[in-house]
């Protein structure tokens, strides 16, 4: 089915305009975007890490009432750090990772649109990442919640540092997110290849494009909510300090404006993964390929308007809430349209169990109970007794570590190959896959009933008379399980590097183009551009065919000579014409110092030192300058 | 029953609300199991059988399940929504009001008109409408009875109302469910539903002044009193919990122990080893005075 694989020139002449200085200054200096995008993961599992275990030690002290493992001060600043490193630093930059690997790939292009703005986002995303780690670090984390509410987060109640590393940590890292947004959508729509017409571009890429507009739509909200709760910190404005005449609720609405996107933000990616995954390993093409980007799309406009059903018990007027009850119903139709699109895809396919499968059917299983859980939260007046108990605890777990960890651990072991050159150990995948699968539901699904019995979010101890003991300690012994259960992924991917079996080209028989470059991808992924005449490049008969380079400017890079000279087509957006090429960047180390500028400036404004602060602005500014009057053709 | 019969449950419906919310659970429940049933058996399904082409094409698939499917489910939960908002927290006649404010981390309450003021435990006449009215002077909080209604939040600058009527008599378990800071664990409370006559009684002797005992003056004369107040003596305080009738309540410091003669004595020696972040100090005591508190506040019935 696959066609077969012939890059029409040596690569080896090639790669030599695309290989980064070695070390530590091609390190610092990279602008490649698989570089970036492996980078990107494997730092945010670096936060998975670290959130999960933290994640554990919370479950250790609710194993038995009365524990006094954890007082409520450590307790608070774990579940603190656990969903605010899970959310901000593993899950959204996880996403942006392989979005940064697999976009210009399975597009085919040779790089993103931006590839100095995308090695500035992730030096901005690692810096926000060092800058809230230091809270843990230094012992001031913070301990507001990861939704850091007014009042309990203003001066008053919250002296100290710690909720400042949260509210500058926040601002800091949505400039990460923002610019790698502007990256995902110019290079969509500008960098495709010739014949990748919108209805022609991979659903995963659609769900990219969703992730982009959504983020630039959403993060504004939180940087807005995060920097007021900081000027009214460290400036002594009154924004939300209601004896000032300011708003309590001006800051939840705010929050969430961006909280409930942000769900789906994650979700979408994942959704465009999984719809990857189950086409391949069904044989046949997606079913519904027009109903599923429509849904995406869809998701991404009614999520924006479902926001106050976090706040259903803020006493607003039912009338007006009913509004947002109505619209967050109204997202399980996408979602269903969606769900039906890969039941009919596999129906009617030949399903092979790969372990990216296997994480794939978890994910419906997870998913379907998530998404049921959330219909019942989304019932107004059931939510009032649900919300903000462990009910809810269990549903967000379903839909955010279920129905997006569990795409993520299947995406890793159906691209890593790509990445690495090496596959990963099926066996052991397997494992991870079980291990994962029943001690996800042990530890999550006994939640709901916990909250059903009045078990409110956040406490750190409980009283043996409530009658939540059992559950309890049978949630604590099995998220030590599935806890166990990612480690053999993890432990999978060690092994592979060294001991995994050599990656082909194609080694799942995909229909996408990352498929049709060697694996690992070389330096500058395709010699020539192909060109696309279906949804399925890879599927259609006969060879892909690549393009040659003609003579008129808009053509000059399409072949090999593009590759030899370090440029990339840019197309029309909508029909995909060649319009012209783009220079992709030399390696520079401009978006690292201006990352480490903008750094300074956070520090400054965490120690509260305006001469800290002022320098920080003041090398920002030089190094923005000096990004504006370099070019792409300056090393530096 | 899959839930414990022992703590708190929603599943209990001794209030007005909760009760007609146990029907829409059993509903929501109802639909989420056929939808469950349905596709996940539709999942095994299809990865089981054997290859080949589905008798239905795709779009068919996806129109019946992804779109015609919700649409029912959903339209069958908006009605349940709708009619279950319509009939709840509505103002009914000769309510019985009752102010709480969410403190630091214990509940105070009062009764408007009456001049009484207790803390942590409210009391309520079985099957007479009650308004709580929810108000907070410091961070956020939430008012949840489990067992009779769901929360409402208590936001400082915004006053709300809770509205419902207990069905049953009883002691319930309430609690703070939006987290409020350091010991938000520790911020519940009882609400005690008896018969209209013995609440009647109860809020007779909450009205009284506090007896006078021996004691009084070591406990006027003391730092309790810039943060307690007793009704009838000079001690006036109200950063923490009104003690007029201590002895009259069951339990202590936002019901995290039992009021007892030894558990007053320890949570006065120290109040933050029962409760980390109390927003008491442990106040120095002679042997003699800690004595002669704990007998006064023993004896504030
Ligand atoms: C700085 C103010 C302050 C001082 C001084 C103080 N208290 Fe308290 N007290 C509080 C606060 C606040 C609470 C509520 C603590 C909680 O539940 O979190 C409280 C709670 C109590 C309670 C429990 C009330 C209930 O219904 O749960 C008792 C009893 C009590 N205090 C007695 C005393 C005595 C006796 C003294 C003097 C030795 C004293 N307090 C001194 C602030 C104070
Ligand atoms: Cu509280």
């Amino acid at each position: 089915m696959s066609a077969e694989i012939t890059p029409p020139a040596d690569p080896h002449a090639v790669s030599s305009a695309w290989e980064d200085p070695a070390g530590i200054v091609g390190f610092l200096t990279s602008v490649d975007h698989k570089r970036i995008g492996v980078r990107y993961i494997y730092t945010a599992f670096v936060f998975f890490v670290i959130a999960g275990l933290l994640a554990l030690v919370m479950r250790a002290q609710l194993a038995e009432p009365k524990n006094h493992l954890l007082g409520p001060g450590a307790y608070n600043q774990l579940f603190t750090m656990h969903g605010t490193l899970m959310i901000f630093f593993f899950n959204t930059p996880v996403l942006a990772g392989f979005g940064n690997y697999l976009v210009p790939l399975m597009i085919g292009s040779r790089d993103m649109a931006f590839p100095r703005l995308n090695a500035f986002s992730y030096w901005i995303f690692v810096l926000s990442g060092l800058f809230i780690g230091a809270s843990l670090v230094s012992g001031h984390m913070p301990d507001g919640g990861w939704f850091a509410y007014v009042p309990y987060t203003n001066p008053t109640f919250n002296p100290g540092v710690g909720m400042d590393f949260w509210g500058l940590g926040v601002v800091f890292t949505g400039i990460s997110t923002t610019v790698g947004a502007v990256n995902f959508i110019v290079t969509i729509f500008k960098m495709r290849a010739p014949g990748m017409t919108l209805n022609r571009m991979p659903i995963y890429v659609w769900s990219m494009l969703v992730f982009g507009f959504m983020v630039i739509f959403a993060v504004p909200a939180i940087t807005l909510a995060a920097g007021l709760l900081e000027l009214d910190r460290l400036f002594g404005t009154r924004f939300f300090d209601p004896t000032g005449g300011g708003n309590v609720l001006l800051y939840q609405h705010l929050f969430w404006f961006w909280g409930h996107p942000e769900v789906y933000i994650l979700f979408i990616p994942a959704t465009g993964m999984v719809s990857t995954m189950i086409a391949v390993f069904s044989r046949r093409k997606l079913a519904g390929y027009l109903w599923v980007a429509t849904a995406l799309v869809g998701v991404g406009f009614i999520s924006f308007g479902v926001w106050v059903h976090h706040m259903f018990a803020t006493g607003m007027p039912a009338m007006a809430m009913s509004f947002f009850s109505a619209a967050s119903l109204i997202i399980a139709i996408p979602s269903g349209v969606l769900f039906f699109a890969w039941i009919a895809t596999m129906w009617s396919g030949r399903v092979t169990f790969t372990t990216p499968m296997l994480f794939c059917i978890g994910f419906l299983v997870i998913f379907l109970l998530g998404g049921v859980t959330g219909v019942m939260v989304a019932v107004m007046p059931f939510d009032w007794q649900v919300t903000d108990t462990y009910f809810v605890v269990a549903h967000f777990h379903y839909v955010l570590n279920g129905a997006v960890v569990f795409p993520i651990f299947g995406a890793l072991y159906y691209w890593m190959p790509k990445m690495t050159g090496r596959m990963l150990s099926e066996r052991l995948g397997r494992w991870s896959f079980w291990v994962m699968f029943v001690a996800f539901n042990i530890t999550f699904f006994p939640m709901h009933l916990l909250g059903m019995e009045g078990m409110p979010r956040r406490v750190y101890t409980y009283d043996p008379s409530l009658g939540w003991d059992h559950l309890n300690l049978l949630v604590s012994a099995a998220s030590g399980f599935f806890g166990l259960g990612t480690g053999l992924t993890f432990v999978n991917i060690a092994w592979s590097r060294f001991r995994g079996a050599p990656a082909t080209a194609d080694p799942w028989a995909a229909d996408t183009l990352e498929w049709a470059t060697a694996s690992p991808t070389p330096h500058h992924n395709f010699t020539a551009i192909p060109v696309v005449a279906s949804r399925h490049p890879l599927w259609d008969k006969g060879a892909l065919t690549w393009a040659e380079t003609t003579d008129d400017p808009a053509g000059r890079s399409l072949g090999p000579d593009g590759a030899r000279t370090r440029t990339t087509p840019w197309t029309s957006g909508a029909d995909t014409r060649p319009e012209g090429h783009l220079r992709v960047p030399l390696d520079t180390v401009v978006p690292f110092l201006l990352a480490c500028a903008i750094g300074v400036v956070f520090l400054g404004l965490l120690v509260d030192r305006s001469v800290i602060w002022g320098l920080g602005l003041a090398l920002a500014a030089v190094n923005g300058l000096l990004w504006a009057w370099r070019t792409e053709l300056d090393a530096v | 029953m899959l839930l414990a019969a022992a703590g708190p449950s929603i599943l209990h419906g001794d209030g007005s609300e909760s009760h007609r919310l146990v029907g829409v659970w059993w509903l929501l429940l109802g639909l989420a199991v056929v939808v469950v049933i349905v596709v996940v058996g539709l999942v095994v399904v299809a990865l089981v059988r054997r290859p080949g082409p589905s008798s239905l094409g795709d779009d068919w698939w996806i129109a019946a399940g992804g779109v015609a499917l919700p649409v029912v489910v959903l339209l069958v939960v908006a009605v349940a929504t709708v009619d279950a908002t319509a009939h709840l927290r509505i103002r009914k006649p000769d309510e019985l009001r009752v102010e709480v404010v969410g403190r630091r981390w214990w509940w105070d309450v009062r009764y408007p008109g009456t001049g009484v003021v207790t803390a942590n435990e409210i009391h309520v006449p079985v099957g007479r409408p009650l308004d709580i009215g929810l108000d907070s002077d410091n961070v956020t909080h939430s008012f949840w009875l489990p067992d009779l209604a769901g929360k409402v939040d208590l936001i400082p600058g915004q006053h709300n109302d809770l509205r419902f009527t207990v069905r049953q008599a009883g002691v319930y378990q309430g609690l703070c469910a939006e987290y409020c800071g350091l010991e938000h664990a520790k911020m519940h409370f009882l609400l005690v539903a008896e018969s209209p006559a013995r609440f009647e009684t109860w809020l007779a002797g909450q009205r009284a002044g506090a007896l006078d005992a021996t004691g009084r003056t070591v406990f006027e004369q003391s730092a309790c009193a810039g943060c307690h107040t007793v009704r009838g003596t000079e001690a006036v305080g109200t950063k923490g919990p009104d003690l007029t009738h201590l002895a009259s309540r069951q339990t202590l410091a936002g019901d995290t122990v039992d009021n007892t003669a030894a558990e007053l004595r320890a949570w006065i020696t120290d109040p933050q080893s029962l409760k980390r972040g109390a927003l008491m100090p442990a106040v120095p005591l002679s042997r003699a005075q800690l004595d002669a508190i704990v007998a006064y506040l023993r004896g504030l019935r």
